[in-house]
């Protein structure tokens, strides 16, 4: 069974019992950041730290950076984005995906917010 | 920057922008709309393809009148005043002892008077630099009761036809006071966004019936100063505080078309504003580094103060604007290079977040203008 996490910087993870997880950034944050027109992900074989600003996500007015929410080494990354990155735009959480991490530790799982508490702090 | 918005101005439209949705930042010490709902994208492309209403009632609208105004503002201008013909708009610099560029403003014969309308941000110093200069020798008045709406883009000229029929005899760069649909304007065919359009001066009174009016109009959308800036940059021009300041020259920016004949060397009446022996002197014997357009590889955006290095890693300038072009679907940017490297197609790299993104120099604009010379 999957389970879903939200970071403060609007990341989501969806964490398999494999210890793998799917990172993307939350439909609210697509909203903010507006039509985008360029992302840089990280390489695949890259040991990403939590915390670490990983990926850079442009609109026209400016870049932002995605905030890795959990730490792990990156074994897929969404190739689609850097033809069309306008897909998390049009599906954040599903086609927009980011990259596909193995964790290093699960229990940083915990610090995320469940869906109801994340959408709560965003009113 | 202040971002509490209640110490910020409000222009004569902040309600209609909150109404329509806008995202409102501060700008220039105003709440103004970065983007509406549309996006910035669509924005920008609706401006190519229709008609784009934008608020730019930040920036200044000054009239400087008396017998001598023009002849005063040349002693501050590399620019010809004296023989604009009435209702004739023309593209001015103020310069610094220095020959840098203070301000670029837009003048107009206004007939009885000569309108300005010069950059936000610089409005304080411009006024306080024309009155301690020629503030004797004319009166000049700020209309800080007008708000100035820009109308741009391709429907631009049917949307004007229809409100005030009058304006079809405007040709890029001339003006005329127009009833729009019974409000009394003074309207320029001009802009910044490298299409044909206008630009509306209009008492503070009148401008949201103005706006509202124009919004209905089926060709137009309300454009934020988000898609203003990558219009802008699209179409080669230069966005004061950035591609232009205090210590670059108009020789350096690539501007020598705006100063007017009569006013070089060879003219009428040549020199006589601020930094002319520097600027003469760089017009004939040439500058170190100046403005080119810069076309990134690839998609990603190259910004505001990316250094600009060689083939052989050597630091040879830095981009001043770089953006998303959302016409042509790909990054754009100017800067300022070294003189020896800026010849178009000289093969160049900017550093991106420590990567070596390469470019080329290219000549501007980077979609092309698109004014009604008639």
């Amino acid at each position: 069974m999957s389970t879903i996490g939200f970071s403060e910087d609007h990341e989501w993870v969806v964490a398999e019992e494999d210890g793998t997880a799917l990172i993307g950034i939350t439909d609210y944050a697509q909203e903010q950041l507006g039509e985008l027109v360029y992302i840089e992900l990280p390489a695949v074989g890259d040991e990403l730290d939590k915390g670490d600003a990983v990926a850079v996500i442009e609109s026209v007015k400016s870049a932002s950076d995605l905030i890795m929410p959990v730490s792990g080494e990156v074994l897929e990354v969404n190739e689609e984005l850097d033809a069309d990155p306008g897909k998390v735009n049009e599906d954040a959480m599903g086609a927009g995906w980011f990259m596909k991490v193995k964790m290093n530790d699960s229990s940083e799982l915990d610090d995320l917010m469940d869906e109801a508490t994340y959408m709560q702090s965003l009113d | 920057m202040n971002d509490s918005s209640e110490e910020l101005l409000k222009t004569a439209l902040y309600d209609l922008h909150v109404e329509l949705g806008a995202k409102m930042v501060p700008f220039a010490g105003y709440a103004m709309p970065v983007q509406y709902p549309l996006g910035i994208v669509k924005e920008h492309k609706h401006t190519r393809q229709n008609a784009g209403l934008f608020d730019v009632s930040h920036m200044g609208q000054l009239r400087v009148s008396g017998a001598n105004a023009a002849a005063a503002l040349e002693t501050l201008m590399p620019v010809d005043i004296i023989d604009l013909g009435v209702m004739k708009q023309r593209y001015a610099l103020l310069t610094n002892e220095q020959g840098g560029i203070m301000d670029d403003l837009m003048v107009t014969n206004a007939g009885d008077h000569l309108f300005l309308v010069v950059n936000a941000a610089c409005k304080q110093q411009d006024i306080q630099h024309l009155q301690q200069h020629i503030g004797e020798d004319c009166e000049i008045e700020v209309l800080a009761d007008h708000a100035l709406l820009a109308l741009q883009g391709p429907e631009a000229a049917a949307v004007m036809a229809r409100l005030a029929p009058e304006s079809q005899e405007l040709v890029f760069m001339t003006a005329a006071n127009l009833d729009i649909d019974g409000i009394a304007c003074f309207v320029t065919r001009s802009g910044y966004t490298g299409e044909d359009g206008f630009e509306i001066s209009v008492h503070n009174d009148d401008a949201d019936r103005l706006a509202r009016t124009l919004m209905v109009q089926p060709e137009v959308e309300a454009v934020g100063l988000g898609a203003r800036d990558s219009l802008r940059l699209e179409a080669g021009l230069c966005l004061y505080g950035h591609d232009l300041d205090q210590q670059t020259t108009p020789v350096e920016s690539s501007l020598l078309w705006a100063l007017t004949k009569s006013r070089r060397a060879d003219g009428a009446r040549p020199g006589g504003y601020p930094g002319a022996d520097i600027i003469m002197r760089q017009i004939s014997e040439g500058v170190t580094r100046k403005r080119v357009g810069l076309k990134p590889e690839g998609r990603m955006p190259v910004r505001e103060g990316a250094v600009v290095i060689d083939a052989d890693g050597k630091e040879i300038g830095h981009v001043s604007s770089g953006s998303f072009g959302p016409t042509v679907e790909g990054p754009v940017a100017m800067g300022y290079v070294a003189i020896d490297y800026v010849a178009v197609d000289t093969r160049l790299f900017a550093l991106v977040r420590d990567k070596k993104v390469p470019l080329s120099v290219v000549k501007l604009p980077f979609v092309q203008q698109r004014y009604y010379r008639g």
